[in-house]
């Protein structure tokens, strides 16, 4: 009784830790869902003339230019004036540059094209450095969209059609060793994948189709595809594997070939399964952080082509996260992704799951 | 009729298949076994078992479990090939070819010997494709005659009645016993001249049993049926002729009435009176 206790609040356990870890991806994105935060230059700081210096007490002075007290101590009169001067230069740039009252992260420039200064027409842009911080989310999206497509077109035939081979077709030998082969590929690391993918796999390919780019997203999209045909492999072949043998049997007895009766019979009523492999690799696919960082390239353009470099949400959160301020808007909209990506594995996962649904019925005739 | 030597025969044999000694009726048998030996791995499943079965007739297999009964119908259409390390010496003739012979058709063959198996086991796909899909496998696509073709073997396995007016609904939402009539559908729709049947009723409550021990009986007039049982009740409702199996040899065959009311051997006598098994 003790032990049926444990086991279920194990079982609470995993899905508190789902809750808990959406809460908390959720929450540090909140205020830019609300709308709380602002990336915009402050427009009442107005900075103060050089003359007016002796105007302000040295304490007003001191939190005016932002320095400590040993530092205020240490400083003479005209360095003082000059720090002064900066303030008064910078405060000119800024009110120049129409951009700096721009809030880059209310949702208007998050997902549509804005045409920033100096840009000749209005563009999808991510590039939050510099001063004005470029939160455009379009290229990542269709960063990770991209490198999840060519993903799945390479990975889903290969590892349907090994599920296909090893459980309808292949010799109990033959199975013994591909089977642990292709499961034993979900035990590279996926560092080591990405490394191999950046390296041999892309002097592979650039030398063989005289390719611009070494590592672009069709580069880490194979690489990718490599990484989740583990995943889709085994539970395709599980799915297969637990059609009943009467099936195949009772289209064999009628003189189907082995090929007839798997492909008619065996992957018809296997569908569902077939199709839950599937889902769960584009969740994968999606997912993956460490591949995609080390072989696309890395670089958040907007580009339908496959051969040019990309960046996908997934290693713009793991590359840009060290980098931010705590609570910053950088950091918010690190977590906006996050957010963005749990969305959608989520909404995927519950789709899924709801047509994996109706296909069982429709196959065991309760629809 | 040239009969090629079965490639795989260890044995010589100088008793021709036509001529099979355990054969009761006058006519040429359409089956005909001649020593034929199976064996899984070291393991002798069959044991120089020769017969011939009438066309036309039900033949009835009886025996207690292990007796290698089923392992005997499943030669017959060499379902025993998808099983690993099984090894089949002898020689098994289907209108006088050899079925073991290096060039026969596997598919072929199994066009001419229909199967049913103990489970009922349809496609899960509808009733109406279930039904086609034999012959859309061997390569009948015109609409027509496939419509010609279920509704004929539907009303063959006397299933139509009940279930014309849902031939597009799946078939995994019949009866166990409406299920068992359908793969016995599906098999006469590919016309083949034998039906294997591997305790078909087995799983059946008694009046689907009734169902289909009715249908054997009529399939009778078109088909030459073998057909493992363990109901000594429904060998004897069915069956023509019955031959008793035990530990992989072929005991005694002869005519079902002659087997459940004045067997020749004791063993046979211990069986059917249900003193054994």
């Amino acid at each position: 009784m003790i032990a049926e206790k444990l086991i279920f609040a194990i079982s609470l356990t995993a899905i508190a830790m789902v809750f808990l870890i959406f809460l908390f991806v959720g929450r540090e994105a909140l205020p830019i869902f609300a709308g709380n935060i602002s990336s915009a230059a402050n427009q009442e700081s107005q900075p103060i003339p050089v003359a007016e210096m002796d105007r302000l007490s040295p304490e007003q002075l001191r939190s005016y230019l932002n320095l400590t007290q040993t530092e205020f101590k240490e400083m003479d009169r005209e360095t003082l004036q000059a720090l002064m001067e900066v303030r008064v230069d910078a405060a000119k740039e800024d009110s120049t540059d129409r951009d700096a009252l721009v809030n880059t992260v209310a949702w208007r420039y998050l997902i549509r094209p804005y045409q920033w200064t100096d840009y000749d027409k209005p563009v999808y842009v991510w590039q939050p450095v510099s001063k004005i911080h470029k939160y455009n989310i379009i290229p990542l999206v269709v960063g990770s969209l991209k490198t999840t497509l060519v993903a799945l077109l390479f990975a889903v035939p290969v590892s349907l059609g090994a599920a296909i081979y090893v459980s309808q077709l292949a010799r109990p030998t033959v199975k013994e060793w591909i089977k642990p082969a292709v499961e034993m590929l979900s035990a590279v690391p996926s560092v080591v994948l990405g490394a191999f993918a950046a390296i041999v796999l892309a002097s592979a390919l650039q030398s063989l189709f005289g390719l611009q780019y070494r590592l672009n997203a069709g580069l880490a999209g194979l690489a990718l595809g490599i990484s989740s045909i583990p995943i889709i492999f085994s539970i395709a072949e599980d799915a297969l594997t637990s059609v009943p043998r009467s099936f195949t049997q009772g289209a064999l007895a009628l003189g189907a070939s082995r090929w007839s009766a798997a492909w008619q019979i065996v992957v018809p009523a296997a569908i569902p399964g077939l199709f839950a492999a599937v889902v769960l690799g584009f969740g994968r696919c999606i997912g993956e952080t460490m591949v995609v960082l080390i072989a696309s390239g890395n670089a958040a353009a907007l580009s339908a082509s496959l051969l040019e470099p990309t960046r996908t949400i997934t290693a713009t959160i793991a590359a840009e996260l060290g980098e931010t301020v705590v609570g910053g808007h950088h950091y918010r909209m690190l977590f906006v992704l996050g957010t963005l990506l749990f969305v959608v594995t989520f909404l995927t996962n519950v789709v899924g799951d709801v047509v994996m649904h109706r296909l069982k019925n429709r196959l065991e005739g309760r629809s | 009729m040239s009969l090629p030597p079965a490639p795989s025969s260890t044995r010589s044999t100088s008793a021709q298949p036509g001529s099979a000694p355990a054969t009761s009726a006058g006519l040429a048998p359409l089956i005909v076994t001649h020593n034929l030996e199976l064996f899984y791995g070291k393991t002798r499943a069959l044991k120089g078992i020769s017969m011939g079965i009438q066309e036309r007739l039900v033949t009835a297999f009886i025996g207690p479990s292990g007796c290698g009964k089923s392992t005997l119908l499943r030669c017959f259409n060499r379902m025993n090939d998808l099983i690993d390390h099984v090894r089949i010496t002898g020689q098994c003739h289907i209108g006088g070819e050899e079925i073991y012979g290096r060039d026969v058709d596997v598919i072929e063959l199994r066009k001419r010997v229909g199967m049913v198996f103990q489970k009922s086991n349809p496609f899960p796909k509808s009733i109406y494709e279930n039904v086609a899909y034999g012959l859309r496998l061997h390569g009948t696509r015109d609409r027509k005659t496939l419509d010609e073709v279920v509704e004929r073997s539907l009303r063959g396995a006397a299933l139509w009645d009940e279930v014309k007016d849902r031939l597009h609904q799946s078939a995994l939402g019949l009866s166990g016993g409406q299920q068992q009539r359908l793969c016995i559908a599906r098999a006469i729709a590919i016309r083949p001249e034998i039906i294997l049947m591997d305790e078909p009723a087995s799983a059946l409550d008694p009046i689907a049993t009734t169902k289909i021990e009715e249908l054997i009986l009529d399939l009778k007039k078109e088909f030459t049926i073998v057909i493992v049982t363990h109901n000594m009740q429904q060998a004897t409702r069915i069956s023509d002729q019955t031959a008793f199996f035990y530990l992989g040899e072929l005991i005694e065959y002869d005519a079902t009435v002659k087997i459940f009311t004045n067997p020749a051997k004791k063993q046979t006598e211990d069986y059917v009176t249900g003193r054994f098994g």
